[in-house]
């Protein structure tokens, strides 16, 4: 399908993102204009301090963007209510949670908080959903264990079935492959691919994992010091974007693997 | 959430707990009273001896409602200050809610000699008392919570508390030392704790301001348990964080607050009646705790209550002692026993 026509979920224009304080403002990043499209797998790569975290807590409105706008379905962010942007977009963050002594089937029912009466009762609808996303991050097993009792893996996709309940047509994922092994990294990452095949639903995530996003993502939005470009993979690739990530003392971007490898 | 009916069974037998600790209550005191007399005599029938009837609905039956509003209120308190904070060790008296408090009532018992004169009989009524002590721990509560809407560390927020409380600590001593020993005496022994001065028409108060309070925490149930995830969580959900720690503030001001006013700074209870409710009931859902809570601190209370009465002799020991003589040992022992914190 031609790209060009399909809905476009997340649009950024012109964004400036970073801290404003009294007297001044630091610009982390600018000219920031990135359009993500329904069901797309996108990856946000770049290296430490280049200012992933600070993008993606702006456009999830946890701060305030110094210039430029943020359209969700193509309504600006700021005109959103609170219970209103619950509702199409939802989040994975890197905090832990405060209590894990949830079973698995509750902390991924919290998902379902923003479409609960006032006291948090379950509809039918509701436990539908949330059996659906126990189903499709395969942890229907896991249903009644607490979550002191899951390993970092499972616990990381307690939290996307989580936000999978959340029904939302945008989810943010915040370095979700940390603390993993190689193994539950690639694991995560392809669940997250077949995630957004499956649902539909639009998932960014950011990652230091490059070269499993290359590997799996519909897109990337890579941050290196001086601009922000997002585009396909191999697009990407093959306009040398990767060399710009790092600096060139260390490593080197080998176009034919797709990976970093240690210059010798 | 899952299967609410396992914990159906356990509600029950804790209402009959409840229901029987409230009988027993009733029946011991000072006086040996026979249990027929005390049962006829709450249904409103003839006694043995009338002054049993007096005994039983002017003192021990107010006393022993007060025992069930004050244990499960400061449960409930102590269980939304747990949440909000992120905190095991938060309870209303960590957080300077008796602090503040006792610095009401030391202004007016024992400030009285400063502001002196016809002033002083005016201050010195059990309403004054008891709005006193309200408006102290509000003002208390309100000025942690504004520092503690600066710092957002949950440890900062708990030293703050503590330091708000050795402010108030200091300024009371500060008063006793000019006050005389009578009104020091007055002042310790609001300090001790007591269940049983409440007539109806302050039970009546008391009740209302209680049942405030305890609606609104249960209109916060749903803010608390999506507040488990985190604040940050909270607010991707559509929390409105602002609004909801309000009023889980404003629930155990109104709570924390009118129990330490009619009743005194009764320790303990809102720390612990939390954590034995979360080792007995497993669970961090808030739709369970409230309501376990609220049997907990009703039960415990009134044990204490009970003991504090010394049954069949004339003494009555400081309530504030026994909670935490009978309740620490249980805590520790359940922890002891599952070695693991639910929280």
């Amino acid at each position: 399908m031609d790209k060009k026509n399909q809905h476009i979920i997340l649009k950024t224009k012109d964004l400036s993102v970073g801290y404003k304080s009294k007297k001044a403002q630091t610009i982390v990043a600018s000219n920031i204009n990135i359009e993500l499209h329904r069901g797309e797998l996108v990856g946000l790569v770049g290296g430490n301090g280049i200012g992933k975290s600070t993008l993606l807590r702006t456009i999830t409105n946890v701060q305030e963007a110094l210039s430029g706008d943020i359209f969700i379905n193509e309504k600006p962010i700021k005109k959103y209510p609170a219970l209103d942007l619950a509702k199409v977009l939802s989040l994975v963050l890197t905090e832990q949670m405060m209590s894990k002594n949830l079973s698995v089937f509750e902390l991924v029912a919290l998902g379902r908080q923003p479409y609960t009466n006032w006291v948090g009762n379950l509809s039918e609808n509701d436990i539908t959903i949330i059996n659906k996303a126990l189903y499709q991050t395969n942890i229907v097993d896991l249903k009644q264990k607490r979550c002191f009792e899951l390993s970092d893996g499972q616990l990381q996709k307690v939290m996307i079935a989580r936000a999978l309940a959340q029904d939302t047509d945008l989810i943010i994922l915040d370095e979700p492959t940390t603390h993993l092994d190689m193994y539950h990294k690639a694991y995560i990452l392809k669940l997250l691919q077949k995630l957004a095949k499956e649902t539909n639903k639009t998932i960014l995530f950011s990652s230091h994992e490059i070269d499993l996003a290359i590997q799996l993502c519909d897109s990337l939005i890579v941050m290196s010091k001086n601009k922000v470009v997002s585009d396909s993979p191999c697009n990407l690739i093959s306009n040398g974007t990767f060399e710009t990530l790092f600096p060139k003392d260390l490593i080197a971007f080998d176009e034919k693997t797709g990976s970093f490898r240690v210059k010798k | 959430m899952p299967n609410s009916n396992t914990y159906k069974f356990s509600f029950l037998v804790l209402f009959l707990v409840l229901v029987i600790c409230f009988f027993t209550n009733i029946s011991l005191g000072s006086i040996y009273i026979p249990f027929k007399d005390v049962f006829n005599s709450l249904i409103g029938s003839a006694t043995q001896q009338e002054t049993w009837q007096h005994i039983i609905q002017n003192y021990r039956l107010p006393k022993a409602i007060t025992a069930i509003l004050v244990g499960s209120g400061l449960g409930i308190s102590g269980l939304l200050m747990q949440t909000l904070f992120r905190n095991p060790l938060a309870g209303p008296f960590v957080l300077g809610i008796s602090s503040g408090a006792s610095l009401g009532v030391a202004l007016i018992i024992l400030g009285s000699s400063v502001f002196g004169g016809v002033f002083a009989t005016f201050l010195i009524s059990k309403w004054s008392i008891v709005i006193a002590a309200s408006l102290g721990s509000f003002l208390v509560l309100l000025a942690v919570l504004l520092v503690s809407i600066k710092v957002r560390d949950t440890m900062a927020i708990l030293i703050i508390g503590l330091m708000f409380a050795s402010i108030t600590a200091a300024i009371v001593s500060v008063l006793s030392y000019f006050g005389s020993a009578q009104q020091l005496q007055q002042y310790i022994f609001w300090g001790f704790g007591s269940l049983g001065n409440l007539s109806w028409d302050e039970l009546l108060i008391f009740s209302i301001i209680y049942c405030l309070g305890i609606l609104i925490s249960l209109a916060s149930v749903k803010s608390l348990n999506t507040l488990l995830l985190g604040e940050n969580y909270a607010k991707s959900l559509g929390l409105n964080i602002n609004r909801s720690r309000l009023a889980i503030i404003v629930s155990t001001s109104l709570l924390a607050g009118t129990i330490t006013a009619f009743t005194g700074p009764i320790a303990f209870i809102g720390l612990a009646i939390p954590h034995l409710t979360r080792q007995v009931f497993n669970t961090s859902n808030h739709k369970i705790l409230v309501p376990a809570v609220f049997l907990f601190g009703a039960i415990v209370m009134l044990i204490c209550d009970s003991i504090a009465q010394v049954p069949n002799s004339d003494y009555t020991l400081p309530i504030n002692a026994i909670t935490s003589l009978v309740g620490a040992p249980v805590v520790i022992w359940l922890l002891v026993r599952k070695r693991k914190m639910v929280f």
